[in-house]
């Protein structure tokens, strides 16, 4: 029997790409999506199902599906995206549902694989130049991501010990930046100026977004457990970044930085989360070999994911946005999928 | 046996100091800057060396003996003694063995340094790394590098001029524990001069906790110069004397290492950098001639 595998978020941008690369996997039987909204993507066989944000009903939809695989991608790192009150429910709440489901007596789950950040680790002046995965952060975390994440992080922790017989993934994955993915950064970068903390250059890494839809798919397809740091090879300074990106730093204030920048996000001149405040001042490196010991290698450094992006970004420029070219229709997914007049010839039986 | 000076070929200017090997050929052919993944960049050194070069010659007219118990290649921590204000002997010894020697030198420091605005990215780009045991670690062991460590902290540069010389306490031994571990000789270097550059009169503690600095010096360069004290230095004739590299009878990589033979190890360094300073402080004729 194949694979059956749950993915969380199916709406968001992780969820729906991690369902496209499984549908392609033929050990992969069935895919079931959640998602608060329609999917974004277009899907071949991944069925989606909507659920409320915090899954109250995951434990009905993983006895009645038997799922074996739960993908967790759906967890915010980008407080930009959702209110505070609704970034605790996604994380803090929904992860809880999530893993009491899956730790239910009986439960057919055998692997669970959380998509984490690295933001775990804060960025802090007494920070190593580079984490590794058994390593604490040396400050308190102050932004509502760390916090939640953290908390996140402690739930599988607990969830792992206690189902040892489950195989746990959790994947920290550095800043990305891709062709597709709009972050706060990306945002910045896009822009002609782009903040910067006066007097500060970090270091910062990256992952392209293939890199981690690739990441996930191999952890989950050889089940691999642990804990892992995923980030693109190398850092580079702040500035460089800029300069590969064509954009000019704007220098903020290095004291009462959050009040210098407030006036300029309200103008929407600029986008300055908590989580980035932090981050252009110290930045942040994390040591990728455990992972590289499992197989899997980036394939973009940290300053090739930065040329990714802005060579998505350039030519965006010129021919402008993609028009959406997919809108889910419940009807015409629902005859696709299981009408007997669409044949299945292939992988069935 | 001939002076380290006449036996070394000076290195091609251009390429003084090798830069640390990148991760991967991809990451150096699409970098624009050559910033290393420690914040040092080999333009800014070269920036740097310009400007302190004239200094290092002509003011404090720096004199070594026994560089050549420096490795010349493979990872040694480099441990010296500190003085001075605002310490010279962090870059008489880093510009000193890039250009003898051409190696790179990460001066590890305080925290401290890296949260100064400015300051902390020159310092990083000139090659001071935040002195985390794991920093070292990946820097001696993973990298073969020269790591320079001063074990008294920022005990030494802030004790008054009194105490010239002598030196404070080695800490918890940290960096014989990090050498142990990295598998790599202490190389200690005992350095003279450095206490005459700028020698602190009486500190102020209570203005030190307002601003959150470690120390705040009053320096006789300050009473002198006024403000410009903080730049100026006295030319004190530096000279500095390598010591013999101190292995240890361990093996590498352990978690932990028996706490008493690393503090008796440090002690050790220490009394034989005592030693040697006070054998030079003999030998001195002058402060200012040497």
């Amino acid at each position: 029997m194949g694979r059956r595998v749950l993915i969380t978020g199916l709406d968001t941008f992780w969820g729906g790409r991690m369902a496209q690369a499984l549908e392609s996997d033929p050990e992969v039987e069935m895919i079931l999506g959640m998602g608060t909204r329609e999917p974004s993507v277009p899907l071949e066989r991944a069925e989606f199902v909507r659920a409320d944000q915090t899954y109250s009903i995951l434990s009905r939809i993983v006895r009645a599906t038997q799922v074996d695989t739960i993908v967790h991608t759906f967890l915010v790192v980008d407080s930009t995206r959702v209110p505070g009150r609704a970034l605790h429910e996604i994380n803090v709440i929904g992860t809880m549902n999530l893993l009491a489901a899956a730790g239910q007596s009986g439960s057919p789950v055998r692997q669970v694989v959380v998509k984490s950040s690295t933001q775990v680790y804060g960025s802090a002046a007494t920070d190593p130049a580079w984490f590794r995965e058994e390593m604490p952060r040396t400050s308190a975390a102050r932004t509502r991501v760390e916090r939640s994440l953290l908390e996140v992080e402690g739930f599988v922790r607990d969830f792992a010990e206690d189902n040892p017989a489950t195989v746990v993934s959790v994947l920290r994955f550095a800043n990305v930046l891709g062709t597709d993915i709009v972050t706060p950064i990306s945002i910045n970068l896009s822009r002609p100026l782009c903040p910067a903390i006066a007097g500060y250059d970090p270091l910062l890494q990256f992952v392209e977004e293939d890199d981690v839809t690739r990441c996930l798919e191999h952890v989950t397809r050889h089940r691999v457990p642990g804990l892992y740091n995923v980030a693109g090879a190398g850092k580079l300074p702040w500035s460089e970044v800029a300069a590969i990106c064509g954009t000019r730093l704007l220098p903020i204030s290095p004291v009462a930085t959050h009040g210098a920048a407030a006036p300029l996000v309200r103008l929407g001149l600029i986008e300055f989360p908590p989580e980035l405040e932090s981050l252009l001042r110290y930045g942040r490196g994390v040591d990728t070999s455990r992972i590289g010991k499992t197989g899997f290698s980036c394939r973009y450094t940290s300053a090739g994911a930065v040329e990714s992006f802005i060579r998505a970004v350039r030519l965006r420029r010129s021919v402008g946005d993609d028009p959406p070219s997919y809108t889910y229709s419940q009807d015409i997914e629902q005859f696709f999928r299981h009408s007997p007049a669409v044949l299945h010839a292939q992988g069935e039986g | 046996m001939t002076t380290p000076k006449e036996t070394m070929v000076r290195p091609d200017r251009a390429a003084l100091v090798p830069l640390p090997r990148m991760q991967d050929a991809a990451v150096a052919g699409q970098r624009r800057s050559d910033v290393d993944e420690w914040g040092r960049s080999e333009h800014s050194r070269e920036v740097a060396r310009r400007i302190f070069g004239p200094l290092y010659d002509k003011w404090f007219r720096v004199e070594w003996e026994g560089l050549e118990k420096i490795p010349r290649a493979g990872g040694a921590l480099l441990v010296a003694n500190h003085a001075g204000a605002i310490p010279s002997d962090a870059p008489v010894i880093m510009h000193g063995i890039e250009v003898e020697l051409g190696r790179p030198v990460y001066g590890m420091a305080d925290f401290f340094f890296r949260g100064v605005p400015w300051f902390g990215t020159v310092w990083a780009r000139v090659g001071g790394v935040p002195a985390h045991p794991d920093n070292a670690l990946r820097l001696l062991r993973d990298q073969g590098q020269l790591a320079l460590v001063f074990p008294e902290g920022t005990k030494g540069p802030s004790k008054t001029y009194a105490d010239r010389y002598r030196l404070r306490r080695f800490g918890r031994g940290g960096f014989v524990e990090i050498a142990m571990r990295a598998g790599v000789p202490v190389v200690p270097i005992a350095v003279v001069g450095a206490e005459e550059s700028m020698p602190i009169l009486f500190r102020l503690p209570g203005l030190a906790k307002v601003l959150g600095v470690p120390y705040v010096p009053v320096t006789a360069n300050m009473l002198l110069f006024g403000p410009l004290g903080l730049a100026a230095y006295f030319p004190a004739k530096f000279k500095l004397r390598v010591l013999d590299p101190v292995t240890f009878d361990v093996p590498s990589g352990q978690e932990r290492y028996s706490k008493s033979r690393i503090m008796e190890e440090a002690e050790k360094i220490r009394t034989t950098m005592q030693e040697t300073i006070y054998e030079m402080l003999r030998e001195r004729r002058s402060v200012w001639f040497g």
